[in-house]
């Protein structure tokens, strides 16, 4: 994205969590920031990429994007980092080493859960990482907080020489609030120390690094007792109060008005002095935090009586409208009415669908045509192959997990799997995130797996951010672009198992599957065409369907297009007295971009180039208006 | 909380409804108010439902509508306002668009899409406003035009004065020319009109 003139100070803005953040990375003189993107947390490296005087980068993983600031800040510069929760997991490993040597210029660790998963495979709370891993936790309940934490997480960083986790969720990500900004402060640097004894962690110096991190909780928490963002608010009805933490804070706020409220915003390590005090202002304490009870857990080993996950759900957001039957039936209140009576209404989902012209489409539409296939896939657009149509993807974990899961699955495969084939499909950016080691697994150790690597040129579902494989840097330039063919090779795989194929030619693609599916040996098929949302893809004119050449076949549904809809169905009796069913179709022309994998499996050849018979002209001098 | 206002936008992926509610809170800003606005659209740009949640007053603090609790529901799929009809208060008002999309799970035969949505709605007990936005947009000669008859649509149900809604709309063109302000001027008084004119017939 290209930089753009930050708005002035004093400026009272409509933000998102993510937006908040990133204006306060700016403003904190931060020098590097690095991400993989990931929902909810992609924005914060997108914004910041937009603002002047910071190093942003896109990192092919949350690991590498959580070295690439670690190095900054050991260098003495300010440095941000952000990922969603399963990066965390990535970059765990950098991170359970890292508390141990410290940063020198500021490090903030933004960790976006995605509580009540909006866009993922699991929901995990993040904040175990601040006990796992002894670093301070700070947990904003809206887009003015995530501002003001990011810069109160800096200085805390800096004065304790330790890296902040800033614990985010989907309900701070993405809620946009009025943010008032304030001014860019720059920060310099003093340069990198050698100090080997701090920064080269083996067992002898490790050793003694450790008792300086159990020493650093106890000061953090210390803090903690005294910090203005762990404030206590007083309330009439003192039946029960709560300790709150993150977006459920408001939650709490616009449920209870009237309730004593302990709000903490550095909430790990917990001030555990100014909880006990906290306690003998209400009959009862309930602590809310999502998800898990770990500060609750930590309450009730200090001693302290309090309520939590017995009452509340393990899972998913603390609304007002979890809340207040919970705490109704605590208090042996009728439980409100609107709870019981307001359900939605049961009609028909709408599940996420492939996009018009999507090259995915072309894949899944072969692999559901071929017979005695075990699909291990991945995450991203085409974790949707699992869906309808086309049933053809069988299991979805981790980020480039398909490859060893492929491999497990040929080594393991039992006496009913005998004749199976294993397919591994996973994405361009995937690939490049955690695959490549796994494809590697699989040539060292003689998988019999074909794998087929969708080089869509973009991260797709998140927006379609570039990558090492595009030739595109964060803001768009010119970068270094991997060659899929050369990498794989170079990773062991035979040149005559390695092809190139246009997801858009379904007889190539179905024969080059069916091919080396039955070779028993790694093979990789790339498929090269772009993501339809991003600037690479360029339509095509549009197609139609004759209505009276077409036979209700309904092959082309198959392909998965969301701009083919039926018009009416109907029933056919066979020569062979098998009744079928019919479904006659039209394209909806004014979004089809003409790739044209409709046509192919179409029996009749109904599908035809697109007539305009009164073409709606776009908004330009002349139209009519 | 009665002095905070809560409307309800919802559609499916692409059709605008983040940015209407975007330009929903901008113009509840100008007026003064705290505003937030939240949605989950996790993965709406690939055709997934999508509720978008405005909350403004002198302060809000949870950006989550609480089902039974939306003044207004400004739906931009006739479905989608089945869907969500439980979100309204008793005596709230959902303001649709007639327009129907109908995902693949319904064309692969799996599911079915109700046959009068709209119907449904009222028969459940929630006062509807019906119109054809989509018809209205390509009647002024451009279906993107939609978004702004929506705007214009629930214009005269926001506590505060139409011309604040339809300034934030129409700053939204001002780059882009003078002739693409004065269409949108015209979608959103057409938006307005047609709410008004069916609620006259309702009355």
């Amino acid at each position: 994205m290209a930089a753009v003139m930050p708005v002035p100070a004093a400026s009272r803005v409509l933000m998102s969590g993510n937006e908040a953040v990133a204006r306060a990375v700016w403003e904190a003189g931060v020098k590097v920031a690095a991400a993989y993107p990931g929902t909810p947390a992609t924005e914060m490296l997108e914004v910041v990429s937009t603002y002047p005087d910071v190093y942003a980068e896109w990192s092919v993983n949350e690991k590498v994007s959580l070295e690439v600031a670690i190095g900054a800040a050991y260098a003495g510069s300010r440095a941000f980092c952000c990922m969603k929760h399963v990066g965390l997991n990535v970059a765990s490993d950098a991170l359970m080493t890292l508390t141990l040597t410290g940063v020198v210029g500021g490090l903030v660790i933004a960790v976006a859960d995605d509580v009540g998963l909006s866009s993922s495979q699991n929901e995990q709370d993040s904040r175990y990482w601040g006990r796992f891993a002894h670093l301070p936790v700070f947990e904003p309940a809206d887009s003015q907080e995530a501002y003001a934490m990011t810069l109160a997480a800096y200085e805390l960083s800096e004065k304790f020489q330790v890296p902040v986790i800033l614990r985010l969720t989907t309900r701070i990500c993405h809620v946009k609030a009025l943010v008032t900004v304030g001014e860019r402060t720059p920060h310099t640097g003093a340069g990198f120390a050698k100090n080997p004894a701090r920064f080269v962690m083996v067992p002898g110096n490790a050793g003694k690094r450790i008792p300086l991190m159990f020493q650093r909780d106890g000061e953090l928490r210390a803090v903690a007792e005294s910090s203005a963002l762990n404030f206590v608010e007083a309330g009439g009805d003192r039946r029960v109060g709560f300790v709150v933490s993150g977006p459920a804070y408001m939650h709490v706020k616009e449920a209870f008005p009237d309730a004593p409220v302990l709000k903490l915003g550095f909430s790990h390590p917990a001030p555990f002095a100014k909880c006990r005090e906290f306690a003998g202002q209400a009959d009862q304490v309930v602590v809310v935090e999502e998800v898990e009870p770990l500060l609750e857990t930590e309450l009730k080993a200090q001693g302290l009586a309090v309520i939590g996950k017995d009452i509340l759900p393990l899972q998913g957001e603390l609304s007002p409208a979890v809340l207040k039957p919970a705490i109704a039936r605590l208090l042996g209140e009728s439980v409100p009415e609107s709870a019981s009576t307001a359900a939605p209404a049961p009609i028909f989902p709408r599940p996420p669908t492939m996009c018009v012209a999507c090259p995915h489409l072309g894949v899944y539409y072969t692999l559901s045509q071929v017979r005695n296939l075990n699909i291990s896939g991945d995450i991203g657009c085409y974790t949707l192959g699992a869906g309808h149509p086309w049933n053809a993807l069988d299991t979805c974990v981790s980020m480039g997990a398909s490859m060893g899961v492929a491999l497990g699955m040929d080594k393991g495969r039992g006496e009913a799997d005998r004749d199976k084939r294993v397919v591994a499909v996973i994405g361009d950016s995937t690939f490049l995130h955690m695959g490549m080691q796994g494809l590697v697994d699989m040539v060292y150790n003689r998988g019999n797996v074909t794998v087929l690597l969708l080089d869509n040129r973009a991260v797709g579902m998140t927006g379609g951010q570039n990558n090492p494989g595009n030739g595109r840097d964060i803001h768009g330039g010119e970068a270094p672009r991997i060659d899929f063919v050369a990498l794989v090779k170079a990773l062991g795989v035979k040149e005559e198992r390695v092809h190139k194929v246009d997801p858009y030619q379904l007889p190539v693609l179905f024969k080059t599957i069916r091919d080396e599916v039955k070779v028993p040996e790694v093979s990789v098929i790339i498929t090269d065409q772009p993501c339809v949302l991003t600037q690479d893809y360029h339509r095509q004119p549009a197609y139609a369907v004759t209505e009276d050449k077409c036979t209700g076949c309904g092959n082309c549904i198959d392909v998965g297009c969301p701009a083919i809809h039926v018009t009416r169905r109907g029933k056919e009796t066979k020569a062979s007295g098998r009744e079928v069913d019919l479904a006659f179709v039209r394209i909806e022309s004014s979004v089809c971009t003409g790739c044209g994998l409709c046509l192919q499996p179409c029996a009749p050849k109904a599908i035809e180039p697109w007539v305009q018979a009164s073409p709606l002209r776009l908004v330009k001098e002349g139209a009519p208006a | 909380m009665s002095d905070v206002t809560n409307i309800l936008v919802v559609g499916i992926g692409g059709q605008g409804v983040m940015t209407a509610t975007e330009i929903l809170a901008e113009a509840s800003i100008a007026m003064g108010h705290d505003a937030k606005k939240t949605e989950v659209a996790g993965m709406a740009q690939r055709g997934g439902v999508v509720s978008s949640h405005l909350r403004f007053g002198p302060r809000v603090l949870s950006p989550q509508i609480t089902p039974g609790t939306a003044d207004v529901l400004l739906g931009f799929e006739a479905a989608e306002g089945l869907r969500w009809r439980h979100m309204l208060r008793a005596d709230g008002i959902a303001l649709m668009n007639t327009a129907r999309l109908v995902p693949p799970v319904v064309e692969l035969g799996l599911f079915d899409y109700p046959a009068d949505p709209i119907a449904d709605m009222k028969a459940a007990g929630t006062r509807v406003v019906a119109f054809d936005a989509t018809s209205i947009a390509l009647e002024l000669g451009d279906i993107r035009l939609g978004n702004t008859v929506m705007l214009g649509a629930i214009a005269d149900h926001l506590p505060f004065s139409a011309e604040v809604l339809r300034d934030c709309v129409l700053a939204r063109f001002r780059r882009k020319g003078e002739k693409l302000v004065e269409l949108n001027r015209r979608a959103f008084e057409a938006g307005r009109a047609a709410v008004g004119a069916a609620e006259a017939a309702l009355a």
